[in-house]
């Protein structure tokens, strides 16, 4: 897991006045499954054209098993993309989409046949080989996307929202077998997506992306429950950030002054006294109490019911709204109804500690 | 299924003037003009409907058949070249910025704006003896004594692709501008070099354009007599100034007729064997 496959070397990029990539640094090793994470315009699919060798960097290098292949075109670099609209050719079947690669490398025929149809068991598409493109159904056009590219068996395997066009149960579906593909052929994936859950299903490690910079990067677990800025909580956790002062520390706890009332969070090193500090807390991680209770005042200003889940929009004294979500359908309480809220000091995370300190 | 009926109904009103025209002016004169061909041509201007094989026996006359020769001949050079110049015309033309390509398009339907007649006649400037492109040559040392160009196949040739390279262009142009680029990508990333992804799937699916240029540019290059007769002197005899011939001078009207149907079965049989060829199965959309 540590031999280092690809290395990114402060890659910048820009179109025209606008900067999309502002010094990017990665390094992927061999076997990895890796996920850059980004709401759209991030710079993750210019990042991934970079690697492809789609696109040229302004500046930096892109080193794949310590050779420097940024001025290589895309066609000699071992590394394959499944493009976000699977770009299948619409004038061939199936057979020869997914044998185009070893056409090309001048592959025996009957060897290019065998191998298609090795490929189609494994994407369990057997028997589709003399499907036309346009007589597959979007998740049928997917696997021969991943089938085409797989074939070749690249060092690198590039995925840009390869799931994007399917439908929820679909795309969860597929979530599992492109990690099974991954684990049975040891491929690294390089996989994009701005769906936090396909994320943190699918890597072993995320990248999460923001204005062309990386923002965080880290495991699944680390990314949700130990985000680091205010951007990666709300955006991979749904979390409420909560801004206030440090009012004071005391028995491991950090007393925060917010909305002039004190909540805690866990102590955490080189927390000052009057320090401003941002608080991170996920919605499942809140509880909702009766007013005769301790925690922040808050008014119930909605509930909705969605996927086995009850929201609840809270608005607090200074208008500030908080959303708790929890299983189950009710709770006991009304709309307009003065409540409290309160959650455990380990689940409120400081965020945007760099930027504070 | 009242709604139904009654929506198809409602169509079928829409499509009536369609169908109108085209029996009126399509069907009607081809119906008309296949009739004549068997029929006797009398003294004079006259046509006798009498039943008789006699025009199309006389095709078969060397003097006529030579002129389908020649025909056929001038049509597939001016094509193969039209299609040579055209295609990298149509697809460059595409790739270029809105703009650019607004200006392309304006310079291209400008020449549209002045009878075809007369442009033929500015050809002759310039080809004549003494003309622009004989000055020009001589002027750089490539030549000593001026070159014959007008009244000879080449003359012809050169009016015929300047006559009809647009309609080549714009449908190449309009085919590239649709594709699909990350195909392109796709055959790239996929180990094609630029120029095998370009024959690979470039080609490939920009076909029905180039075939829609092929046949816009065949059909006409058949029967536009008067290039040849204009840049051409009276060396090279096409069906259409046979045809033109026949009914003005000639009086023959039946034979013209017969000799229209030829003409039109053959250029149908070309495009045919070509769509056979390339398996392309839709033209593409013109404009």
């Amino acid at each position: 897991m540590s031999e280092t496959l690809l290395e990114l070397k402060n890659i910048k990029k820009s179109f025209g006045t606008t900067d999309v990539l502002n010094g990017i640094r990665l390094s992927i090793s061999r076997g990895e499954f890796i996920t850059f994470l980004g709401a759209s315009g991030c710079g993750k699919t210019t990042t991934l054209r970079i690697i492809a060798g789609l696109e040229k960097p302004d500046e930096g290098q892109v080193l794949l098993e310590g050779k420097d292949v940024t001025d290589l075109e895309p066609h000699q670099r071992d590394v394959n993309t499944v493009f976000q609209n699977y770009a299948l050719f619409p004038h061939m079947n199936v057979e020869a989409n997914v044998g185009y690669g070893l056409k090309i490398r001048k592959v025996p025929k009957s060897e290019i046949r065998h191998r298609v149809t090795d490929m189609l068991k494994l994407v369990q598409l057997d028997g589709y080989e003399k499907r036309m493109p346009s007589e597959l159904s979007g998740g049928q056009k997917q696997r021969v996307a991943i089938a085409r590219a797989l074939i070749n068996s690249p060092k690198l395997l590039l995925l840009d929202e390869p799931l994007g066009a399917l439908d929820l149960k679909l795309r969860r579906a597929m979530q599992t077998e492109l990690k099974r593909l991954q684990k049975k052929l040891g491929i690294t994936f390089l996989y994009i997506t701005h769906d936090q859950e396909e994320a943190i299903n699918m890597s072993d490690r995320i990248v999460v992306m923001r204005e062309g910079k990386f923002e965080q990067t880290g495991t699944p677990d680390e990314i949700y429950n130990h985000p680091k800025t205010s951007y990666v909580a709300d955006f991979v956790g749904n979390a409420n950030i909560i801004r206030g002062t440090v009012h004071s520390i005391r028995d491991g706890e950090v007393l925060v002054e917010t909305e002039n009332q004190i909540v805690k969070a866990a102590a955490v090193p080189g927390i000052r006294q009057g320090q401003s500090v941002t608080l991170a807390v996920r919605r499942e991680n809140i509880r909702v109490c009766k007013e005769d209770q301790e925690g922040l005042d808050a008014v119930l200003e909605d509930k909705s019911f969605q996927a086995g889940q009850l929201h609840m929009t809270l608005k607090l004294g200074s208008g500030k709204e908080i959303t708790v979500s929890r299983y189950g359908m009710d709770t006991g309480l009304v709309q307009g109804e003065k409540v409290r809220i309160s959650w455990n000091p380990e689940h409120a995370v400081f965020v945007n500690l760099a930027q504070e300190a | 299924m009242e709604k139904k009926t009654k929506k198809k109904h409602g169509l079928f009103l829409t499509v009536l003037p369609l169908y109108a025209f085209t029996i009126c002016f399509v069907v009607g004169p081809l119906v008309y003009m296949i009739a004549l061909s068997f029929a006797t041509n009398g003294a004079g201007s006259d046509t006798i409907w009498k039943f008789t094989l006699d025009n199309y026996k006389k095709i078969a006359e060397p003097v006529y058949l030579k002129s389908f020769v020649q025909s056929f001949q001038l049509a597939i050079t001016s094509t193969v070249l039209i299609m040579l110049l055209g295609y990298p015309f149509g697809y460059f033309m595409a790739k270029l910025s809105d703009k650019g390509k607004r200006r392309m398009m304006l310079l291209i339907m400008i020449p549209f704006w002045t009878s075809s007649l007369i442009r033929m006649y500015g050809w002759i400037i310039i080809l004549q003896a003494k003309g622009v492109l004989n000055g020009l040559l001589m002027k750089l040392g490539l030549i000593q004594d001026p070159v014959k160009i007008l009244y000879s196949y080449p003359a012809v040739v050169i009016g015929m692709v300047y006559a009809l390279l647009p309609f080549m262009v714009l449908s190449v142009y309009s085919s590239v501008e649709k594709m699909d680029w990350s195909l392109v990508e796709a055959a790239r990333d996929l180990g094609a070099g630029r120029v095998r992804a370009f024959f690979d799937v470039t080609l490939k699916l920009t076909l029905p354009g180039l075939l829609t240029g092929v046949i816009l540019s065949f059909i006409p290059s058949m029967g536009l007599f008067f290039i040849a007769d204009i840049l051409g002197g009276n060396k090279i005899v096409l069906v259409g100034s046979v045809i033109q011939d026949q009914v003005t001078r000639g009086s023959n009207w039946p034979f013209a007729a017969a000799l229209a149907v030829v003409l039109m079965v053959l250029t149908s049989l070309m495009i045919w064997l070509y769509r056979k060829i390339t398996h392309v199965k839709d033209l593409e959309g013109f404009f």
